[in-house]
């Protein structure tokens, strides 16, 4: 019988030997990894960093999903693409404008990869990367641009690229110059910080360098300790196809049904099961990887308690599939 | 690559089944179990009351396992059930129809749909007015039978989700329902109709704006859209309505980069649609549902008293809105668009607009590419210089009213970084040209 919660407890230790996680909490990046098999995608770990940036404790962020962190700023296509990567089962790096636990918001770039198990090709999880890009001042006043320019070699150019922050034209150096001068004259006004935030933030290379590295160091630290818990994982996908699986977003709209029922997909051979809802799971006592890839008949072997009467019913489910699959079957 | 929808049997729940047994009580009347006053006294429908929640709970709801699940998961019993199909109350069989995604950039796609045009009911009025007044004598959504609702939406009282089989109709309280569309594209293909018994005819309004967001905030799903038709860009019927639909891919129209314009004091985004056969405008943002609500509804009040044709789509579970005006019908009726064009006999109403394109020849399906929906929805956008001149109709109508909810005069719009001149912005309304 496993709750909610269990499921989400038991996410990382299923696959990864037990010192995973002091192993990832050593790393200092911001970073959570969540779980598109359980109902709902919700994150199973978050690093300290990730705490300390966001301002939340372990228990208030363990179970809930990723989008409990955006607000009315954060851009809806943005998240539209995350979505999307998720159900496409791809790496992607964005931009976003995430709010802390004070509901302040702030930009950061966000990097997102799947980690696939070796053995059936699946994803497992999810890793996201948080790194967040410092705001560029913005400013207004002429003060500040006479003595920017005059500490600035390129002064014709910058001058151009110095309104509106976060933009590309503005090099890290001259952001620096910047820093300096309006140190001595402060123009910024208290409306400036509202318009910052509106403004679309791009990450420069430093920030992708960092979240780089840091799903790098994350996905070998995965990796590894995959390999002591004997149920190996990688960071691309490398299942042989015809190892029937289902997309993880249908997992998550799935995982909203409850009932309990399984599907099989019949155009692979002996039609194995490729999905059990948890019900199910609890109904039979299986867990979850002794019944997918296999065919439904192992549920009357001899193993099933004679006591135990099961009523399986060709069970109606209210909802369709339009996928690019081949047409699944519903048992 | 092709699709194929596989229709399955639903769950025909208890509530559905006493239903069914008391509706043969109610043949009296007109005959025809309608909702007018001739059948509808002593009639009783489900009722599904929504929780008006602010964005801030909505986020919180959807994320924890700790809140309470609702009693009836909105989207997957109640708006797709089966049974309707069984009963034939539909003019054709919509999973029946091939629909499959046009390799391109933008994954248009396509559905071979021959039964809908032939038996779809007729445009009954005129279409170059985009406010015209409720005609008893055309059909309206009254004149439907009863068990073509599938319940009543309306706001709880008591601030919890709850669904009652067997309500009772309270006439005084206007219902709004939702009802099955007799002439689907897609598997549960619905219409919300608000206040249905009063008649209103096709034209938003912030209530009902607002309603068609709680919706879709309340099915939680960003695949399930809801749209609307204004009169002169292919509603059909003169009775409010939006229709609603699920559809597990992503519309090209919501893959289309977007451009900030600006964002009102209350938060809400507007912005330009870029890199799309057709130009419009995105609404997203506000600190509440109520806020973006009334950006967008006094948006599509301002081009309906302007005569601007448009359409509106409601995507990302509510949270994002795109407005659309078009200008298709005038130029059929003044004979600008092309034969082969006419020939495919699509009328691009907002599905088609967002990327949805039923076609009604096999030739048109077998032969569908994006650059074919491209140039067909091109040719319903506005002009870059007709679409200036309607911003600046809509700016000046969405600041004017926010300066009435709040009782202040000081500069509404914030930021506006590309495009519009601040000062053109302020000149009096001008009539609107002819495109």
């Amino acid at each position: 019988m496993e709750s909610q919660l269990g499921l989400i407890g038991q996410s990382l230790d299923l696959r990864y030997s037990v010192w995973v996680r002091e192993a990832l909490n050593e790393l200092p990046d911001s970073f959570t990894i969540t779980d598109p098999c359980i109902s709902g995608h919700p994150i199973v770990f978050a690093s300290n960093g990730f705490l300390k940036m966001f301002g939340y404790s372990e228990d208030e962020v363990i179970g809930r999903n990723g989008r409990v962190f955006q607000g009315p700023r954060t851009d809806r296509r943005s998240v539209m693409e995350i979505r999307e990567a998720i159900r496409e089962e791809r790496a992607i790096q964005i931009s976003l404008l995430n709010y802390r636990k004070d509901r302040t918001p702030f930009w950061m770039l966000f990097h997102m990869s799947p980690v696939f198990s070796k053995e059936d090709g699946r994803v497992i999880h999810f890793v996201g990367v948080q790194v967040p890009i410092p705001r560029r001042p913005k400013y207004t006043g002429c003060t500040v641009v006479r003595n920017a320019v005059n500490s600035c070699e390129d002064g014709a150019h910058f001058r151009k690229g110095m309104f509106g922050c976060c933009r590309r034209e503005v090099c890290s150096d001259t952001v620096m110059e910047i820093g300096r001068a309006s140190s001595l004259d402060s123009v910024s006004s208290p409306d400036d910080g509202e318009e910052e935030i509106n403004e679309p933030c791009e990450a420069s290379e430093t920030e992708k360098g960092k979240a780089n590295a840091a799903l790098s160091n994350i996905l070998s630290i995965l990796t590894h300790y995959s390999e002591l818990s004997g149920k190996l994982v990688c960071g691309k996908c490398c299942c042989l196809s015809g190892t029937g699986r289902l997309v993880s977003s249908l997992n998550i709209s799935l995982g909203r049904i409850k009932q309990s029922f399984v599907l099989s997909d019949p155009h692979l051979p002996d039609m194995p099961i490729v999905y059990a809802s948890d019900m199910f799971l609890e109904l039979t006592g299986y867990a979850r990887h002794e019944v997918l890839g296999h065919n439904c008949r192992f549920l009357s072997g001899l193993d099933t308690d004679p006591a135990t009467q099961y009523q399986v019913f060709f069970f109606p489910i209210p909802f369709f599939i339009l996928s690019d699959f081949p047409t699944i079957s519903i048992m | 690559m092709m699709l194929r929808i596989k229709r399955v049997p639903t769950i025909v729940s208890n509530f559905q089944k006493e239903e069914a047994d008391e509706d043969s009580r109610h043949a009296g009347g007109c005959g025809r179990n309608c909702l007018r006053s001739c059948c509808l006294p002593g009639a009783k429908l489900p009722m599904y009351a929504f929780k008006k929640m602010n964005k801030i709970e909505v986020e919180e709801k959807s994320a924890g396992s700790e809140n309470k699940q609702p009693p009836v998961p909105f989207l997957d019993s109640l708006l797709l059930g089966e049974d309707r199909m069984q009963r034939g109350l539909f003019r054709y069989d919509v999973t029946a129809c091939e629909t499959k995604v046009i390799r391109g950039l933008y994954g248009f796609i396509a559905q071979l749909n021959e039964g809908r045009h032939l038996k779809k009911r007729p445009t009954e009025f005129r279409v170059d007015k985009v406010l015209q007044p409720f005609d008893e004598n055309k059909f309206n959504f009254t004149k439907v039978g009863q068990e073509e609702v599938l319940f009543q939406f309306e706001p709880s009282m008591n601030n919890e989700v709850q669904f009652f089989p067997n309500a009772p109709v309270h006439i005084k309280n206007s219902p709004s329902v939702v009802a099955i569309n007799v002439s689907p594209i897609e598997y549960g293909h619905v219409l919300l109709i608000p206040r249905i018994l009063e008649c209103l005819p096709q034209r938003i309004d912030r209530d009902s704006f607002l309603l068609a967001l709680y919706m879709a905030a309340e099915a939680e799903n960003p695949y399930f859209r809801l749209g609307y038709n204004s009169l002169g860009a292919f509603a059909t019927i003169n009775h409010l309505h939006f229709q609603a639909y699920y559809l597990a891919v992503q519309f090209p129209i919501e893959r289309a980069p977007t451009r900030k314009i600006t964002t009102t004091s209350r938060g809400v985004k507007i912005c330009d649609i870029l890199n799309y056969p057709v130009r419009g405008l995105v609404f997203e943002g506000g600190n509440t549902l109520e806020e973006l609500s009334n950006v967008v509804s006094d948006s599509c009040i301002c081009l309906q008293e302007n005569n601007i044709p448009y359409n509106v789509l409601i995507a990302d579970s509510g949270k994002r809105i795109f407005v659309i005006p078009q200008c298709y019908a005038e130029k059929q009726a003044l004979g600008e668009v092309s034969s082969e064009l006419l020939d495919t006999q699509v009328n691009p109403a907002i599905w088609e607009i967002s990327g949805h394109m039923v076609l009604k020849r096999k030739e048109d399906y077998e032969e569908a590419s994006e650059e074919n929906a491209w140039r067909l929805l091109a040719e319903v956008s506005l002009s870059e210089e007709r679409l200036h001149e309607v911003k600046e109709l809509l700016f000046e109508a969405i600041s004017c009213s926010m300066e009435e909810d709040n009782g202040f005069t000081k500069n509404i719009l914030e930021d506006s970084d590309i495009g519009l001149n601040l000062s053109k912005m302020w000149t009096p309304l001008k009539a609107p040209t002819l495109l």
